[in-house]
């Protein structure tokens, strides 16, 4: 788990990825390795106080050197929410994540519908599954331009979609994401950033959790290194 | 020489400003009328040395491509003075 500055996610993270069966470390923002880390997971916060932009300064920091090495050789490398904006601002995936449509914070449990089970954090799930887990963020509408927009529907690079799911009258996309997009890949699949939060549903002692097939799929897949 | 470099950061036309259209309701809720169109975006300022107000501005122009602004959802303007 990369700490900046200002993250805040690690332990819940680094709790769901060893209830899943990893062994997980902290990695400090100015090492400049990996430190035997296999995969690297961008966790949730506020990086440097979301100064600036969301993550546009978390990218600059030494460990990015590495963690950008790691992805282009094929490792895996997975952004959680505040995760996310620092992907897409050191432009290992495209687009960029803008302030919520409403301008609100939402916190709240978000439907979603698993678009692609071959990353390295998805290939627990069926394709077409709907699973609910928490959002919490301010800034997470997801825009990139519309040939990059088609290129990630045609291309199957939307792992992760906002959908209506019966018996709520909220709206199905929280935050004005394009095309509901929830979370994308790199067309490898080891490179994976998303806005909801998993590890925040992964305590398989208070019944299902479905946050922890994540971390399932990620262990799975570091078990097995060929990712399809 | 040291310049003086303003830069602005704006969102891109067109696209949502969720930050505007508050600050306009807000500036409605005022009583203040006739307004639309209302942005926010970023003033930057800083120092810079260089031999011309070319190369000063050309610097700034990289700042803002490489951190300043986000090329996928930003426009920006750099104003240079001495």
């Amino acid at each position: 788990m990369v700490r900046f500055p200002g993250s805040n996610c690690e332990t819940e993270t680094l709790t769901a990825v060893t209830a899943s069966g990893g062994e997980a470390f902290a990695l400090d923002h100015r090492s400049d390795n990996l430190q035997g880390a296999r995969a690297v997971i961008i966790q949730g916060g506020f990086s440097y106080g979301d100064y600036l932009r969301s993550g546009a300064i978390a990218r600059l920091a030494p460990v990015m050197d590495p963690i950008r090495v790691h992805a282009k050789q094929g490792g895996v490398v997975i952004g959680i929410c505040n995760g996310f904006q620092v992907l897409c601002e050191a432009g290992l995936l495209p687009g960029a994540l803008l302030h919520n449509h409403e301008n609100r914070f939402v916190a709240r449990p978000i439907d979603i519908r698993i678009e692609r089970n071959t990353t390295a954090c998805t290939s627990e799930f069926e394709i077409g599954e709907v699973v609910r887990i928490p959002m919490a963020h301010g800034e997470g509408r997801y825009v990139a331009d519309t040939d990059t927009l088609d290129r990630l529907e045609t291309e199957h690079l939307v792992v992760l979609r906002y959908v209506a799911a019966g018996g709520s009258d909220l709206p199905h996309n929280p935050n004005g994401s394009e095309r509901d997009i929830a979370g994308i890949c790199n067309r490898e699949g080891n490179v994976v950033g998303f806005m909801p939060h998993p590890e925040r549903h992964a305590d398989r002692r208070l019944g299902p959790a479905p946050g922890s097939r994540f971390f399932d799929s990620l262990i799975a897949g570091l078990s097995h290194p060929a990712v399809a | 020489m040291k310049y003086r470099v303003d830069i602005r950061v704006v969102p891109r036309a067109g696209l949502l400003d969720p930050q505007g259209k508050a600050i306009e309701s807000a500036l409605l809720a005022l009583e203040f009328g006739g307004i639309g169109a209302v942005h926010v975006g970023r003033a930057i300022t800083l120092e810079l040395e260089a031999d011309s107000e070319q190369s000063a501005e050309s610097e700034a122009r990289r700042m803002c491509e490489r951190l300043l602004a986000n090329p996928v959802t930003e426009d920006f303007s750099v104003k240079v003075s001495a």
